[in-house]
């Protein structure tokens, strides 16, 4: 216990590689994505393997979060989004599965609190959507940045601050997910510290970790569920222009 | 006649019922896990618009070489746009949570 708080964040080489003077080692980082990715797969393919019309109950989790994702997908951006489920429903079980890995005790590792995880996600979302958008619209995309009646003699300004609200968009998308991330698994780091510390009267941090630790299941679930409620509205604004 | 009446009466009492059950629900409060996701969403948007409207600033005065003029100018712009997407999300928010007590009411209807 005499690691600071943040150590718990520490990238850590697991197996070192380097391509062309690059350090691309496989870290515990990319340990944790690769058993999200597998956790994922695992969870879908086994729980849907026999298929049947009465699902069981794994079948039934399966089941519901694949309608979750699909009614918010369709009442954020409409029909025609529809072909875009697959990504939003990769990235919600991505995130989702990350997020619950990373409270695992002891071994959890939640590379979702790293800011270039989730900017690396959310930039991946602002330029598909971008590009969602200009293919579909062409020009009469940048309509985009000029609000329904506003004054003429304000259109300059308005267009400008339009424009920046615009590139805002994976900073807090990213931000939200990281900040979250880190808050709670510092906090609960922290109360951890409290509770060695105090010997017999750790109880009561203790007590207050049991609370903070349901808190952080209920993070984990609702930042995974943000993400991809967001990355759903904004794929509704390049496909509807509203 | 008399039978007219208290048809008239049961029909008043019955539209008086039905007049009570349009009442609209009062809006649930919101609870402490959905508000600090709330807080989290708007100060996230209110934040990022400042940092992008730093940065903005920052490369366009080391570009142009009119240290600091453009900086000021974006982090207002900044600031602004912050303003607008909290303006956005909470808009969102609550247009969210109208569809939801609507679905709610018609469930409870049907």
């Amino acid at each position: 216990m005499v690691e600071g708080p943040l150590a718990q964040f520490e990238i850590t080489t697991l197996i070192p590689i380097t391509i062309g003077g690059h350090d691309v080692s496989f870290t515990n980082s990319s340990l944790f994505m690769a058993l999200a990715v597998l956790g994922v797969m695992f969870f879908m393919v086994a729980g849907m393997r026999k298929g049947s019309l009465v699902p069981g109950r794994w079948q039934l989790c399966v089941e519901v979060c694949y309608e979750f994702v699909a009614n918010m997908l369709h009442d954020a951006a409409g029909r025609d989004a529809r072909k875009y489920f697959p990504f939003i429903f990769t990235l919600f079980m991505f995130i989702l599965f990350a997020n619950l890995l990373g409270l695992v005790p002891f071994v959890g590792f939640a590379f979702t609190s790293h800011i270039i995880v989730t900017f690396a996600m959310a930039i991946f979302v602002f330029v598909g959507v971008t590009l969602i958008g200009l293919a579909k619209h062409g020009f009469k995309f940048f309509n985009l940045f000029i609000p329904k009646g506003a004054p003429k003699a304000l259109l300059p300004l308005l267009v400008v601050i339009e424009i920046v609200s615009y590139l805002t968009r994976p900073i807090s998308l990213s931000v939200r997910l990281f900040a979250n991330m880190v808050a709670g698994h510092t906090m609960l780091e922290v109360f951890g510290g409290f509770v060695v510390a105090l010997g017999v009267f750790g109880v009561a941090p203790f007590a207050f970790i049991v609370v903070l630790i349901s808190l952080e299941l209920l993070v984990a679930v609702l930042q995974a569920y943000v993400f991809a409620i967001l990355t759903c509205l904004y794929l509704n604004d390049a496909l509807n222009l509203h | 006649m008399s039978m007219e009446k208290s048809s008239l009466e049961d029909l008043s009492a019955r539209v008086k019922k039905a007049r009570k059950n349009m009442v609209p629900e009062d809006r649930p409060a919101l609870n402490d896990t959905q508000a600090y996701g709330m807080a989290m969403r708007l100060v996230a948007e209110l934040l990022s618009g400042l940092f992008v409207g730093f940065v903005i600033g920052w490369f366009l005065d080391k570009w142009l070489g009119t240290k600091p003029w453009l900086l000021i100018t974006f982090i207002f712009l900044g600031l602004c746009a912050g303003i607008f997407n909290v303006m956005r999300a909470a808009k969102q928010i609550e247009a969210a949570a109208a569809r939801k007590r609507r679905q709610k009411t018609e469930g409870n209807e049907g």
